[in-house]
């Protein structure tokens, strides 16, 4: 019997629901934390980051329009998906970060967890965050959270896969959409919920996923004039500081890196950092 | 080759007479147009797609956004045009990106018959031209008294250039004469009193002709015919401007040049909307024609959301930050 070869998979960006290569052309190589070599990464450039922040504008109509209930309906979705793919995550996550099978494998079953938590949110966070506001007239004044747009997020250095759940769920179950910068040293747990999230009727350019230097595709994305808030949690303190000046240009939201554990319950934060509050007044009609 | 003498000038019409033997009857046209040579199309696919792989950057592709914004007839063709929304476009044209005043102004606003006085209200003094669409645009479907009526009015009202469709009924079945002879009458109708003339596009919606053998024909009809400018389309098809048909009419524009010294513009319609489009299609230009062709007055796009996104590189090149649709009007 001959001995097989086994296919490797290429690995590409996820920009407006399609797999493109970088548009540069460029690659690096991915590690595990040996230094043994995984895979071939596409290195985006700022045209692919521009391209990503193009196809969420595209997309955020659809997807903030979608009833909450819809939006909640697909990312359980995502997370059915998320579950039928556990050992290949599990896998990738332990190649990546150099844990043990069993640590990697409960990393992800936290993730689905999370996600299914984050999914349950979507018609629920108006309650939370929305209020009927008592006033001195014949009106009802009402308060409602809106989705701020898009939104580009710097996924956490060192959690590949729970963390980029963590920072990537509540961005979209409000209705934004997503520019992420993966891991600079992990990103192929990232690249892979790509292709669940291509399977799992979450609208084209919803999320996008670009894998590369932090530094070199964020700052483009800081100045972006149309990108409406920023999560610098994979930033460094030195990065953070740069690109929250050039976010300031057109007001954008900020989120600043601090210290988490992924494992913890994560509370309403994230959920609550990219809405912007509307209120209307209504008159009673009496 | 003989010298250069513009469509619209007097000596035209008389570098044309010299063609007459040709336009002399339907069997003499038939044979001269299919006379021409066939269309490689393999090859003229593969000439476009060469020219838009050009690198065009930094100082070059500021020079062409500039250039291509000068080139717009930034057109609006809706059933819904109020006066309103035609002076607002209007005010676009002259100032394109308010923030930044070194922007060139378009070269036309392209509109309906009846929104011509309004349209040249607004833009009184600004030196943008003010063209109308005429002859039961875009289908060009019915009597020819009434397309002359139609193409009067507009002439009347002040426009300055008439872009006409052709009877593509006529020209599919093969009555060449008849398109001709319709040509030459809405040339005339563009005439003034004072003896001007408004300038003559013929829109040919290559999107319906089927061939590009039939472009091919089509332009040199249209040009025999005096047409000042050729137009690729309606922009109300499926098929609008593609490179390569535009590449075959800026040929035949070349050899018409070539046979009778007539310089003749082109204007590609529909479908272009980004800059990296509009460059391809200035290169193109560049190669075929030359220079002389890179100015308002002999290259035009038909186009009204090329021109945001136009703005929106402008103030990428400028700024060094990706602008966004915040940015610019919505139309």
């Amino acid at each position: 019997m001959s001995d097989r070869l086994s296919v490797l998979k290429t690995y590409k960006l996820y920009v407006g629901g399609k797999f493109p290569r970088s548009e540069s052309g460029r690659v690096y190589e991915v590690t595990d934390t040996e230094g043994g070599w995984l895979a071939n990464a596409p290195l985006a450039s700022r045209k692919d980051a521009r391209d990503a922040v193009v196809a969420a504008r595209k997309a955020f109509g659809g997807w903030s329009g979608a009833t909450a209930y819809n939006r909640g309906q697909i990312l359980y979705r995502v997370a059915e998906m998320l579950q039928g793919r556990r050992e290949q995550f599990a896998a990738e996550v332990a190649a990546a970060e150099g844990v043990s099978p069993a640590a990697a494998a409960a990393q992800v079953d936290a993730a689905v967890d999370r996600w299914v938590w984050y999914a349950g949110w979507s018609d629920k966070v108006a309650q939370i965050a929305g209020s009927a506001n008592p006033v001195a007239g014949p009106y009802f004044n009402l308060s409602s959270p809106e989705p701020t747009g898009v939104v580009a997020v710097l996924a956490p250095q060192e959690s590949s896969f729970l963390g980029l759940v963590s920072v990537l769920a509540p961005v979209i179950v409000t209705g934004n959409t997503a520019v992420v910068v993966a891991a600079e040293r992990a990103p192929l747990p990232a690249l892979s919920l790509a292709e669940v999230l291509a399977t799992s009727d979450l609208p084209g350019g919803v999320v996008n996923l670009l894998s590369g230097r932090t530094a070199e595709l964020a700052a483009p994305l800081a100045a972006h004039q149309d990108v409406n808030a920023l999560d610098l949690t994979g930033a460094g303190a030195e990065l953070a500081t740069e690109l929250e000046t050039a976010a300031a240009d057109n007001l954008k939201r900020v989120l600043r890196p601090r210290a988490a554990d992924w494992t913890a319950d994560p509370g309403t934060e994230r959920l609550l950092a990219f809405l912007e509050t509307k209120t209307v007044w209504h008159p009673m009609g009496v | 080759m003989p010298t250069t003498v513009p469509a619209y000038g007097k000596e035209a019409a008389g570098r044309l007479a010299a063609m007459a033997d040709v336009t002399a009857s339907d069997g003499a046209l038939r044979r001269f147009l299919h006379g021409l040579p066939g269309v490689d199309a393999v090859g003229l696919q593969a000439r476009a797609a060469t020219l838009g792989t050009r690198s065009i950057k930094t100082s070059a592709k500021a020079y062409a956004i500039d250039l291509a914004i000068s080139m717009i007839d930034l057109t609006t063709l809706e059933g819904a045009d109020t006066p309103g929304k035609v002076r607002a476009l209007c005010a676009k044209g002259v100032h394109p990106d308010p923030t930044d005043r070194t922007t060139p102004k378009v070269a036309a606003i392209c509109v309906y018959p009846d929104m011509v006085a309004t349209a040249k209200e607004a833009l009184a003094g600004s030196g943008i031209h003010v063209a109308s669409v005429a002859t039961a645009f875009p289908a060009g479907r019915a009597a020819l008294p009434v397309k002359l009526a139609d193409t009067r009015d507009a002439v009347a009202a002040g426009a300055d250039e008439i872009d006409m469709v052709i009877d593509r009924g006529a020209f599919l079945s093969g009555r060449y004469l008849a398109v001709f002879e319709e040509i030459k009458a809405v040339k005339e109708a563009c005439a003034r009193p004072d003896g001007s003339a408004a300038h003559l596009k013929v829109i040919f919606e290559t999107g319906e002709l089927e061939t590009y053998d039939n472009v091919r024909r089509v332009s040199w009809l249209a040009m025999l015919a005096g047409a000042d400018f050729i137009k690729t389309s309606t922009g109300k098809v499926a098929v609008n401007a593609t490179p390569p048909v535009t590449l075959l009419m800026l040929e035949a524009v070349r050899d018409f040049r070539a046979a009778t010294g007539v310089q003749v513009g082109v204007k590609p319609a529909g479908g272009i909307r980004t800059t990296k489009d509009a460059i391809k299609y200035l290169v193109m230009v560049n190669e075929t024609l030359g220079e002389e062709w890179l100015t308002a007055d002999w290259f035009r796009f038909g186009a009204s959301s090329l021109l945001n996104d136009l703005l929106m590189q402008r103030q990428k090149l400028s700024t060094g930050r990706y602008s966004g649709p915040d940015y610019v009007t919505v139309d």
